[in-house]
């Protein structure tokens, strides 16, 4: 058809319109209500936060970040999810209004100094995300198994090729298992669920598992996957799989209950918060530095001992008074049971228990 | 008007007068000029990134590298290296008889409708992304696959490359080669079906003349003709193979060791897929540890390329082109 040259222009013009029509100001994700009704946030905080970290927290991250900008319409929350090391580089490097980190900086880090994003070298480490890693497991028919540690241990270590082992019949009685052979599966990418996972390993079966906790998994033998989904996809795709993914995202796949004590404990989100609230504080560091010493091996009874613990990390002292306050109410928001709900229906985490929250109100009160 | 004729010339030849040079002329001359130098100026910047930015992992002590973790860095890239290689071999060896037999196809054998109805759906392979290739390769043509693995294992199990425990899941190098060869499939087609298609058809009808069947007609014809251009392409697609990085870290079980067992979990890991499994979370003189082996790779693309080019001046003087 021809058109005209007004007509080209007007159509143009028209395009265009709807277009940038998508480029409206930050509103928050879908799916959280209303995004910003001026009148219902009497919150006076404004300015830009800027933060990297731990990709393990996005999911969370992303529903606090809604959730704490619908409350407060004049602030900005900028996470990106660069992986905890980059993210550590990056709070030694300066910019950062605080990060995200699967592990704290350990003491000598701190001792050493030089916080770039800080007025001084003291700073606030608080957990704020609990997150439990399944043994996931994909055996038709089979929904559950009990599995003591040094099973588990000889499993993923390759001394237990068959899933009709004595050794796994033994706490299974009530479960027919198949003639199959078992294809463990673990993370090729270095991650913080492998360092929690061979962690666990190594604290309750040194024997079975002569391996160091590390990040990335020490053995060549099995399958990897690239990611939690991949992990999670791998074992879905195969039969007779085995292998250890965030708890979130385990879906409708078998899972491991562990053995604790004398009992075996399913992963739930309560029994992975016990696991936190009943371990130690790490020795020899300040008062705003709250390290957990997580000892899988020392594991109270009812509790989930394989359990992800992200810090959220930020200075005690910022040159600027606004970013102080700013990142005291993110983290007053974050670690509160309301932004922990938050983050549990988002990302599948385990909420902080009240005694641990007051412990964090203490130390965020050292923020600016 | 009287003219004047000289019996001989009294004076040397005069130079031939310069060619006259519109704007036009001046314009394209220095355009192609400048593209041809801004291309190596990318390329040289490039080296020069690579290898400025490898220097810190390369000249500090490897114990002090969180990837490296103690090892030399030939030690922690050999096997990185047998793992590119191996990978795009395979690839090449399954792409490259078939889409030779593609173009040939197209070229010469169908008709000419249907000819072009099939470039086209070829060069629409090229359009699916490669995140596409790696999740319909980890999801689903691993799972597929994997029943024939566990045959191969269990009747051709003697054979060295079939040999080991058979992948429960089917994402082994072997599925990792085929989708590599599906990606690179489209650019040898692609290149193969042209470089044919110029073939002369007076040596085409000459060896039909002579009494030599369509197929013979292709070998003594078109084959020697196309020489340069089916290497061209190879290489190409070699090039692609080498650097794909997504579709082979997804489908592929990468545990970085040196293995020519084709059917088990246990894979060697190409060079991309190692960068881009460790890229994320690695941090100081580990990213440049990382980069390092991009550098290794650029070397080992290179040196192919160069090796591949020899071998076809080797043989240029027999080429059909002369």
């Amino acid at each position: 058809m021809k058109l005209t040259r007004i007509a080209q222009l007007g159509a143009v013009a028209a395009i265009a319109a709807l277009a940038l029509t998508g480029c409206a100001a930050n509103e928050g994700t879908p799916g959280n209500g209303s995004s910003g009704n001026p009148s219902e946030s009497g919150s006076a905080l404004s300015g830009t936060l800027n933060a990297t970290g731990a990709s393990s927290q996005d999911a969370a991250q992303q529903a606090w970040v809604a959730a704490f900008q619908t409350a407060n319409n004049g602030v900005t929350v900028n996470y990106q999810a660069t992986g905890s090391g980059v993210g550590r580089d990056n709070f030694l490097a300066g910019g950062q209004s605080f990060i995200g980190s699967d592990r704290a900086f350990d003491v000598e880090e701190i001792a050493a100094g030089g916080f770039g994003s800080c007025a001084s070298d003291a700073i606030v480490e608080v957990p704020a995300y609990i997150s439990p890693v399944a043994i996931i497991f994909n055996l038709d028919g089979v929904d559950s198994l009990n599995l003591d540690a040094t099973t588990i241990a000889q499993i993923f270590n390759g001394d237990i090729t068959n899933w009709n082992d004595p050794a796994i019949a033994a706490d299974n009685a009530d479960v027919t298992l198949p003639d199959l052979a078992i294809s463990p599966v673990h993370r090729s990418d270095p991650s913080g669920t492998s360092d929690i996972f061979t962690g666990y390993l190594e604290a309750v079966a040194p024997d079975a598992w002569p391996h160091e906790a590390s990040d990335e998994w020490p053995l060549s033998s099995g399958e990897a996957a690239q990611g939690t989904s991949g992990v999670v996809a791998a074992v879905t795709s195969g039969s007779g799989t085995i292998g250890y993914a965030d708890a979130s995202q385990a879906g409708d796949l078998g899972t491991v209950a562990v053995k604790v004590g004398e009992e075996f404990v399913p992963y739930s989100s309560e029994a992975a918060a016990a696991l936190v609230e009943a371990s130690p504080l790490a020795e020899g560091r300040s008062e705003g530095d709250l390290v957990f010493d997580i000892d899988p091996a020392a594991a109270p009874a009812g509790s989930y001992p394989i359990a992800l613990v992200s810090y959220l990390i930020a200075c005690e002292e910022y040159e600027d008074a606004a970013t102080a306050e700013l990142v005291q109410a993110y983290f007053t928001y974050v670690t509160s049971a309301e932004g922990q709900q938050v983050a549990a229906e988002a990302a599948g985490s385990a909420p902080l228990t009240d005694t641990v929250r007051e412990q964090i109100t203490a130390a965020l009160e050292l923020i600016g | 008007m009287s003219t004047r004729t000289d019996s001989a010339p009294t004076t040397a030849p005069t130079a031939a007068p310069p060619a006259k040079r519109r704007l036009g002329d001046v314009v394209f001359s220095g355009t192609a000029l400048g593209a041809g130098i801004l291309i190596l100026g990318i390329l040289v910047a490039v080296t020069v990134f690579l290898i400025a930015q490898s220097l810190p992992a390369l000249t500090e002590d490897p114990a002090e590298n969180p990837i490296l973790k103690g090892e030399s860095f030939l030690a922690y890239v050999g096997p990185l290296v047998f793992g590119t290689i191996w990978a795009a071999l395979l690839a090449l060896a399954i792409a490259a008889p078939l889409s030779i037999g593609i173009a040939l196809f197209i070229s010469h054998y169908a008709p000419r409708r249907l000819a072009a109805l099939l470039g086209y759906i070829i060069d629409l392979l090229a359009a699916i992304p490669s995140v596409v290739f790696g999740l319909w390769g980890a999801l689903t043509f691993a799972g597929y696959l994997q029943p024939f693995y566990v045959w191969l294992n269990a009747n051709l199990g003697w054979f060295p490359l079939f040999s080991g425990p058979v992948s429960a899941t089917g994402r082994t190098i072997l599925t990792a080669a085929l989708v590599l060869a599906v990606m690179i499939l489209p650019i040898m087609t692609a290149i193969c079906r042209e470089v044919f298609l110029q073939t002369p058809k007076l040596h085409e009808e000459a060896a039909l003349a002579l009494g030599s069947t369509r197929w013979e007609m292709i070998r003594m014809a078109v084959f020697p003709f196309a020489r340069g251009g089916m290497v061209s392409a190879a290489m190409l697609a070699l090039g692609r193979a080498l650097g794909e990085t997504m579709a082979v870290t997804m489908v592929l079980s990468a545990s970085g060791v040196v293995s020519f067992q084709v059917l088990t979990s246990t894979n060697p890991t190409p060079i991309p897929a190692n960068i881009a499994l460790k890229f994320g979370e690695a941090h100081g003189t580990g990213v440049n540890a990382l980069i390092a082996t991009g550098l290794i790779l650029f070397i080992v693309t290179f040196a192919v390329n160069a090796f591949a080019r020899w071998i076809v001046n080797r043989r240029a003087e027999f080429s059909g082109a002369n």
